[in-house]
């Protein structure tokens, strides 16, 4: 079947297999291999992509249920080659050590901070409730998310900040992320 | 000599931000992460490459009577299919394992456990190959299991290794240390004798990232590269050689980045194997990534271990003499990673941080039909069930004495001026300053404000728990005279070289799952050279651009690879000198060195940066006699002694009484770990470590029912602190060098995951008091909190 969707603002059409799910088509069809596979369950979170600005597990949607949807991967994040406050928090913070479950907990938490700027550390917990990290223990992860909080789009340059999120969509991104 | 602060970064040249040298500094590998662009093993994708998939058996013990290929390989798809017979044409149907035994690559006579691999599909893509693997029709008779290891050696129990000629029991080794007859002299004459049982359940490392591989044979040039999700790739570069008959420098072994590894990426795999033969059978690159269940079920475990410990102490605390008895299950093959004299590990330091009179241990490893592994999981060679037997001890101790668990501890203490201390197990501690450590954390913790809440708590009935635990470990093995892995010694290579333009390249032998060895030992050879870490790339994980050496588990990277790197720019330095003599038209003795530079002495205006002799060696200068043209130099470093790392830990939970669900409210963990290199790593290590010890604790275990079905093969059933469990973690550190490390560093990557299971379940035991419980073994679930709550601990399953 062919599917056609936008992908960190490209649009993109492919034939895939009807089964196949929207991690493989990323990785394998689309070559953005910073979006991880680590369990099948819906459990790990290495996987988590947005789309229409929610954070989705992508090991668990079809990228046939991604149709005419806007995914953001984790190559979406820097804008122009200026990294995003997330991306920047997290090697400030030592957000990350081996880099597995990083790009996941990005996307969550510059999703959570397009709701919610200024979170608190047990709401950065929850955001990525849904996510493992192995190594870091979670407390980095927070304090890099805070760091971002701190420090949003445009911080040092005293632009404007300017973001490429498409308006939150609900109820498709509900149904996948059960 | 113990200190509280941190190295002070030295800002002779560059941003005074930046430390040229040890200090906190952002990681060099973070850009690429942050970005997407790491590189693991399933991102790489070769021109014509094919993708593996394992068959694997559904049961624990049975005959393999029949397998049927014949639809699976009429399969549009499906390019191979291969099975234990055909790999028995091949020599290759077994494989030697890192600890003397074999394991089957594919079955060829009998499953041994659930899981196990049976056969190999190769495809032209990654659902076809699973698609092929319902095709294949097998057929087995079935055979009794050997589950709970406590009946493996019972009379008549099944023969799991019958492939074993003359093998008539399921018994792999006993083995002892320590004096048994002054251990018991010790006890029948102490006041106090206390007795328990420990179990330390199977887990897994689960990194986030699987196992994998894809193996590149190139059939004209006999040559393999093979990409490997490896902690170790020069040690598996020998051993393929061995288990192949590809000549060793026909073989190339790539560890790219890797997801994580916990030791769970140091032993060679079946699914290797099978990707290397498909390569060689289909004269095409061959990607096999194992998924979730098959890492859970097929890859690796840890611990396993049945303690029955005991510990001796006078009526006023003194603590005399530590005993245990352990029933270690290894699986179905013993292919633990361990170094070849230490069948247990290093569980003989299980005599703790304690100046004893007595000590004795004896380990009976035993097969069942579970699958291999044991040394995994961030353990340091088994120091992790070493530290909880005596740590459990030491609390169950206090409470029958009535006393505080930290004033014990306190009170028993190896004492500064005793270091370097010979335990009574054969090992010679490196240094230690243990009542700093103690006390700093109780500081930290407040604890006796702790106690002072917990009584009032308990008044009001509610269940609040304080748990300590003191931890020392060994690790850097090792001493290539006592330590080796199938006959390899356990030493570490680096080479570095100094381009003319002053810029360096580090190429080590060991290889980073996350620790941030490009960042680590830039900093060593900043300190060492004065250049700037930005000045310094690492060169890692591929067996063709680096140096031989035994790889990254144990927490032996810093300790042996990290002297490896400093005596490396030693070296350097010291060429450096000859030549910035001949430079300045001087002799070498009459410069000196500070750092990045030789000067004249009384005239620091006359001098050399290490740049400027980099180019002066590669130039035009004329050489002193024996100085070659360049500025490199490589070194093996063969560490004299391991280094011992220690810690304080204070955790707190609260428990609902109604539920038995635990909750980890603070965790307060005093480090020290020698000479810091970089403050953040360290503490990112710790944190890690930490949160491995919450999940041991508290959930995690490797399950299986009576028939041998694995019961946590997904992470719907194997579950793992996420950041909802884990407190805000609470760190600080002293700084008691190792006397022997060339930096006096010590390793610190597995010290929290030895040290905090046993602060938890200490505190949650402490929590349950009031139900007279004195132990419960882990997985402390609310479920299994709540019996022991009603009088029915039980040990795990």
């Amino acid at each position: 079947m062919q599917i056609s969707m936008t992908v960190n603002g490209d649009k993109v059409t492919r034939e895939v297999e009807p089964r196949v799910l929207l991690v493989h088509f990323i990785r394998e069809n689309l070559g953005l291999t910073g979006t991880h596979w680590g369990c099948d369950t819906s459990n790990c979170g290495t996987c988590v992509v947005l789309m229409d600005g929610q954070p989705v597990k992508s090991c668990t949607v079809l990228a046939a249920m991604a149709d005419g949807h806007d995914i953001r991967t984790v190559e979406g994040l820097a804008a122009g080659g200026t990294l995003d406050p997330v991306q920047q928090g997290f090697m400030e913070e030592h957000g990350l050590q081996c880099g597995f479950c990083t790009p996941g907990m990005m996307l969550s938490a510059r999703a959570l901070l397009d709701r919610n700027p200024h979170p608190d550390d047990t709401e950065i917990r929850q955001a990525i409730s849904g996510q493992i990290c192995r190594c870091t223990g979670y407390a980095t992860i927070v304090r890099s998310v805070q760091w971002a909080a701190a420090h949003p789009p445009g911080w040092d340059t005293g632009a404007d900040a300017e973001t490429d999120d498409g308006a939150a969509g609900g109820a498709i991104a509900e149904e996948v992320t059960a | 000599m113990t200190t509280t602060q941190e190295h002070a970064p030295n800002p002779a040249a560059g941003d005074p931000g930046r430390p040229i040298g040890f200090g906190r500094l952002q990681r060099k590998e973070d850009p690429r992460f942050v970005r997407g662009k790491g590189t693991y093993i399933d991102d790489i994708v070769l021109p014509g490459m094919l993708h593996g998939a394992i068959l694997r058996a559904p049961v624990a013990h049975a005959r393999l009577v029949s397998i049927d290929t014949s639809e699976a390989l009429a399969h549009p798809k499906v390019l191979a299919v291969i099975t234990g017979k055909d790999l028995q044409a091949l020599n290759l149907a077994w494989a030697p394992t890192l600890s003397a035994d074999v394991q089957a690559v594919l079955v060829t006579d009998k499953v041994r456990f659930q899981g196990q691999e049976v056969a190999f599909v190769v495809a032209e893509d990654r659902y076809a190959a699973r698609d092929a693997l319902e095709l294949i029709d097998v057929e087995y008779d079935m055979l009794p299991p050997v589950i709970d290891a406590r009946h493996a050696l019972d009379p008549g129990a099944p023969v799991i290794r019958d492939d074993i000629e003359g093998r008539t029991d399921n018994r792999i080794f006993d083995w002892e240390i320590g004096d048994a007859a002054e251990t018991e002299a010790v006890f029948a004459a102490a006041d106090v004798v206390v007795a328990q049982e420990v179990v330390y359940p199977r887990v897994h490392p689960a990194p986030m990232e699987t196992c994998g591989a894809v193996a590149d044979f190139d059939p004209i040039d006999g040559r393999l590269t093979l990409y490997e999700t490896t902690q170790a790739p020069h040690a598996h570069r020998t051993l393929y050689a061995i288990v192949a008959g590809i000549p060793e420098h026909k073989i190339r072994i790539v560890s790219p980045d890797i997801g994580g590894g916990f030791g769970n990426k140091v032993g060679i795999y079946p699914g290797y194997v099978l990707a290397v033969v498909g390569s060689i059978v289909t004269g095409k690159p061959v990607k096999w990534v194992e998924d979730r269940s098959e890492n859970l079920m097929s890859t690796s475990f840890a611990r396993d271990y049945i303690m029955q410990g005991e510990i001796a102490a006078t009526k006023e605390g003194k603590i005399l003499a530590v005993r245990t008895n352990v029933l270690a299950d290894h699986g179905a093959f013993n292919a633990t990673a361990q170094p070849t004299k230490n069948p247990a590990g290093f569980f003989s330091i299980f005599t703790g941080s304690y100046d004893l009179k007595a000590a004795y241990c004896k380990v009976t490893g035993v097969y069942t039909n579970k699958a291999p592994g044991g040394v995994a999981y961030a353990c340091s060679f088994r120091v992790t069930e070493a530290v909880y037997l005596v740590e459990r001890m030491v609390d169950i101790l206090a409470r029958k004495l009535e006393m505080d668990p930290a004033e014990l501890r306190l009170k028993n203490f190896i004492k500064p001026e005793q270091f370097p201390y010979a335990n009574k197990t054969g090992w010679v501690y490196d240094s230690g300053n243990y009542e700093p450590a103690m006390r700093l954390s109780m500081q930290m913790a407040g604890y006796e404000d702790l106690r002072r809440e917990q009584r009032e708590k308990r008044e009001r009935g509610e269940l609040m728990g304080i748990g300590v635990s003191f931890f020392t470990e060994t690790v850097g093995a090792g001493p290539r005279k006592h330590f080796d892995i199938v006959g390899l010694g356990m030493a570490d290579g680096a080479e570095l070289r100094v381009h003319p333009t002053g810029k360096a390249v580090v190429r080590i032998s060991v290889q980073s799952q996350g620790q941030g060895h490009e960042t680590t030992f830039a900093q060593i050879v900043a300190e060492e050279l004065g250049i700037p870490p930005e000045s310094i790339d690492v060169v890692h994980g591929d067996t063709d651009q680096t140096p031989f050496g035994l790889g990254t588990y144990g927490s032996r990277s810093t300790p042996v690879s990290g002297g490896a790197v400093a005596l490396v720019a030693r070296k350097v330095r010291d060429k450096a000198r000859f030549i910035a003599a001949a430079m300045l038209e001087t002799r070498p003795e009459d410069l000196e060195w500070e750092k990045g530079r030789w000067f004249v002495k009384g005239d620091p205006s006359a001098g050399k940066t290490i740049a400027e002799i980099a180019f002066g060696a590669h130039g035009t200068v004329a050489l002193p006699e024996g100085i070659d043209g360049n500025l490199d130099a490589e070194v093996t470093y063969d560490p004299p002694n391991l280094t011992f790392p220690f810690g304080a830990y204070i955790c707190v939970v609260d428990v609902d009484a109604g539920t038995g669900h635990v909750k980890v409210r603070r965790f307060i963990a005093v480090d020290d770990c020698g000479t810091r290199i970089n403050p953040m790593i360290i503490e990112g290590q710790v944190h890690g470590g930490l949160t491995d010890g919450v999940g041991m604790a508290l959930m995690e275990i490797i399950a299986f029912d009576e028939e041998g079905n694995c019961l946590s093969g997904s992470f719907m059933d194997y579950l793992i602190p996420t950041a909802m469990e884990v407190p805000d973690w609470e760190t600080g550190f002293t700084v008691t060098p190792s006397p022997h490390h060339p930096i006096g560093a010590k390793g610190i990557g597995e010290s929290a995951t030895v040290g905090s299971p046993p602060a938890i379940v200490n505190a949650i035991v402490d929590a349950l008091t009031p139900y007279g419980v004195t132990h419960m073994d882990m997985p402390c679930t609310p479920a299994r909190v709540w019996e022991a709550m009603q009088g029915r601990a039980r040990p795990p399953v």
